[in-house]
């Protein structure tokens, strides 16, 4: 078989393999093993990463890894960024979660303090304590998809729940509230 | 009854869809001259039956006959007329079905038209797009039938997604379809070259009116998806990279090429083996987005439901029609002997230059779908591609094709000198240059590049047809005869070529959009891109199935009226859901955009954007479709037939 003949046998390789790799996913599918829809984080189950984070207006001071640590209860860190249209959606609900006396931990992720602060202050601040990160060290470290993104960190510093994408009132009933009841 | 019926003229197509792909194919392989001219009959056939099939399920979604499970699904008796129609091609069983009467539109456009085919070659074709039609027909009537009963019926349907109930989205399948599945004539093309082992010049002047068909309708199918994306879907962007997106670009893109390479195996019986190739790619392109779509196997916004067993139907049907054609690729392709040479200069080599860039891209924007799936597969990572990688990827493939496409129209055939070309384009250049200088001042180095290529390319096309009917250097009757001479496809690829200059204007003004998230109350304003938006009302308003809220915003520019925007919020109480309805004001140059997002404690939380040249993305890409269809109303390509019988003579003498 000479060099032409095995060139006109590479588009059928390369299908081939395409079909293959189509048919194992198909099949993971099927069996549950492979959602292409869902964003595991792969830091469920592990420490969150160390921070340390300046303040970010109204707040003065911002926080750090071991403080999420220390606040004795289940926090709910959330990256947001003035910029981000879901993020505006998503506020009402963040409200609420911290009226119903969630720990609403803020960090404003690559954004202008002033413009954060004056989103804060359009919308409301339901952030029990904020923090700005202005370079987006922290959010790689964190593996942030796009904001608005949030992190459940248990007691114990481990992080439980990621969720990517404004928080809906039924991702709270379904998914947010068993998980706060459970790491309580 | 209707149902049944349907259902009846379902079967009877894919019956007459196997007879379609056996008895042309057997009778050309025999010589057999009678079966052969059995082929445009059965088309003629395959399409009256799926036509009573569509107009069944039209009739049970109009008459709302809810007994029809896919009707119940997907209608809802207060759903208006028109979305009751078109709403049966937009769930997964009728797109199917919209998809086989497609083909069979296809089939018996060959039949009707293609009179001046050699006999053979004619019932090949129509013998393969047989061959594809009844792996559908199948699939519609063993996994996604239409026309399944529900027993007991429910007392009304479940309506509709309201994102859906858009004039714009009730007509983008359609169109959209027919592109995809116009590929398939290509690709029967192509497969029918392959089992006869023989391509000319007539067969490149018989496939390209076909591609150029599908590639217009493709082209306006991906033009009114991404307009549908930016005016009800409300985010302000027109292009996402999405997988489905992607799924669409990809056939257009090797479409493209396809139809450029189709004029040199016509012109110059060169690139035979490439032209058939990106005939099968194309089909193959546009089969595995179909794929991709059905079985959820990507992460997109807007897929259908997931189903992997339908997934792995779609996929041992795609494995048989792009696996057995790629066989016969592979096996007889070395027959296809190659034609005219040509230097790297000239205008052979710009149409080969323009094929590696189209396909490049095409591998860029395959690599960057598919490697989230294949990485997760083999290594178990999970990650995403996103548009930053699309950009980075994308842009410096674009800049030399454009760059090129300008140049190559005035290049000659075989060997060509490029200083002289270049040298007919001056003021073309200058212009680009002027354009590029003016822009880089104003906002920046890729706007300015993306403005200069634009007008490289309208300038250019203009150039072009200057340079042919050699404006203001011979007398003006002269002119006119010359302007009357040119063949409409040089207009034609002047006009798309211009086109594609009108689009990238359009993505380089987007560029320089500026947005604001505000909540007002009624009475308040805000100040955005030199305009003052003040929310004057909010009030409610009934629909004919959904409750609307609708905000009247005024905007003014130093206290002097522009013009009054009521985007408003619809809630379908039925789906429990909430669409909002975009308010866009547009004057041709610049769009103004304003959404009506939630209200709280009074005020109203509206998102307004300012979008400059905007709709010329659109318009862009409508005049790239309708260069198309100037190219298709050629005469040459209109009457093929002497030509073509003078063509194989020519060719035999020569040789």
């Amino acid at each position: 078989m000479n060099r032409r003949n095995l060139l006109l046998l590479a588009p059928l390789a390369v299908a081939g393999a395409a079909g293959v790799g189509f048919y194992a996913a198909l099949e993971r599918m099927r069996r549950g093993t492979f959602d292409p829809h869902s964003l595991p984080s792969p830091l469920i189950g592990k420490p969150m990463p160390s921070f340390v984070l300046p303040g970010q207006a109204p707040a003065q001071f911002g926080f750090s890894s071991d403080e999420v640590w220390a606040a004795g209860s289940p926090v709910l860190i959330n990256f947001f960024a003035s910029w981000c249209v879901p993020c505006a959606l998503e506020h009402d609900e963040l409200m609420q979660l911290a009226t119903s006396g969630v720990a609403l931990w803020g960090i404003a992720y690559k954004d202008k303090p002033e413009a954060a602060a004056g989103f804060l202050q359009e919308h409301g601040n339901p952030f029990a304590r904020l923090a700005a990160d202005r370079t987006g060290r922290t959010a790689i470290d964190f593996g942030v998809y796009g904001v608005p993104e949030s992190y459940l960190i248990d007691r114990t510093g481990i992080v439980r729940w990621r969720w990517a994408g404004p928080i809906t009132p039924a991702i709270t009933a379904d998914t947010l509230r068993p998980l706060l009841q459970q790491f309580a | 009854m209707i149902g049944e019926l349907g259902h009846f003229a379902l079967a009877l197509g894919c019956v007459l869809a196997v007879i379609q792909a056996v008895v042309p194919l057997y009778g050309a392989q025999r010589r057999d001259v009678l079966l052969m001219r059995a082929a445009p009959a059965l088309a003629f056939g395959q399409l009256i039956a799926l036509a009573g099939a569509a107009g069944a399920l039209v009739w049970a979604s109009v008459v709302s006959d809810f007994s029809v499970a896919n009707v119940a699904e997907n209608s809802h008796s207060l759903k208006p007329l028109l979305y009751r129609i078109t709403g049966t091609w937009g769930n997964h069983e009728g797109s199917i079905l919209l998809w086989a009467l497609i083909l069979a539109v296809c089939g018996a456009a060959v039949g009707a038209f293609g009179g001046n085919l050699p006999t053979a070659l004619r019932a090949r074709v129509i013998g393969v797009l047989g061959f594809t039609s009844c792996g559908f027909l199948l699939f519609a009537l063993l996994e996604s039938n239409p026309f399944l009963r529900v027993w007991p019926p429910p007392v009304d349907g479940q309506g509709m997604n309201p994102l859906l109930q858009d004039p714009g989205l009730a007509f983008h399948p359609p169109i959209l379809y027919s592109g995809y599945v116009g590929f398939a004539v290509p690709f029967a093309f192509a497969v029918a070259a392959l089992i006869e082992g023989r391509i000319d010049a007539a067969w490149g002047r018989w496939v390209r009116p076909w591609a150029l068909t599908a590639w217009c309708f493709l082209t306006c199918g991906i033009a009114l998806g991404s307009w549908w994306a930016y005016y009800e879907v409300g985010w302000g962007g027109y292009w996402f990279w999405d997988p489905v997106e992607n799924a669409s670009l990809m056939p257009w893109l090797t479409g493209t090429a396809l139809v450029h390479s189709a004029i040199v195996v016509e012109k110059r019986e060169a690139l035979k083996v490439w032209t058939v190739l990106l005939a099968i790619g194309t089909f193959a392109f546009s089969l595995s987005g179909t794929f991709m779509v059905r079985s959820g196997i990507l992460n997109s916004v807007h897929s259908f439901a997931n189903d992997p067993a339908r997934g792995v139907f779609i996929l041992g049907l795609l494995a048989l029609v792009i696996g057995s054609s790629l066989v016969l690729f592979a096996l007889r392709a070395r027959h296809l002997a190659s034609g005219g040479v040509f230097a790297p200069i000239s205008r052979e080599g710009a149409l080969v230059l323009n094929n590696i860039l189209l396909c490049s891209i095409c591998a860029v924007v395959v690599t960057g779908t598919m490697y989230p799936l294949f990485a997760e597969l083999v290594l178990g990572a999970k990650l995403s591609v996103g548009a930053p990688f699309f950009n980075a990827t994308v842009l410096p493939l674009v800049i030399p094709l454009v760059a090129a496409m300008s140049i190559g129209p005035v290049l000659s055939w075989k060997r060509a000198n490029l200083g002289a070309a270049l040298m007919r384009l001056w003021y073309a250049a200058l212009v680009a240059l002027c354009v590029g200088l003016f822009a880089a001042w104003g906002w920046g180095a890729l706007p300015a590049l993306a403005f200069a290529g634009s007008a490289w390319l309208i300038i250019g096309a203009l150039a072009e047809l200057i340079e042919r009917t050699r404006l203001l250097r011979v007398p003006f009757a002269e002119f006119l005869d010359r302007v009357a001479g040119l063949r409409r496809a040089a207009f034609g690829t002047a006009l798309a070529h211009a086109g594609l200059g009108v689009t990238i204007a359009g993505i380089a003004g987007m560029s320089l959009a500026s947005n604001a998230v505000v909540a007002l109350q009624p009475g308040q304003s805000t100040h955005l891109a030199g305009y003052d938006w003040t929310l004057i009302s909010l009030t409610d308003a009934p629909g004919p199935n959904y409750q609307s809220r609708v905000a009247t915003i005024s905007l003014s520019r130093d206290h002097l009226p522009i013009a009054i925007l009521a985007p408003e919020r619809h809630f379908f109480p039925l789906q429990n859901q909430t669409v909002s309805d975009v308010a866009i004001r547009t004057n041709g140059f610049r769009d103004l955009y304003a959404v009506l997002g939630e209200e709280r404690d009074g005020a109203a939380v509206l998102r307004l954007h300012y979008n400059p040249l905007a709709p010329w993305i659109w318009l862009g890409a409508l005049i790239m479709a309708g260069g198309g269809a100037l190219s298709l109303s050629d005469r040459r390509l209109r009457l093929g037939a002497p030509a073509a019988r003078k063509a194989p003579a020519g060719a035999a003498a020569a040789q």
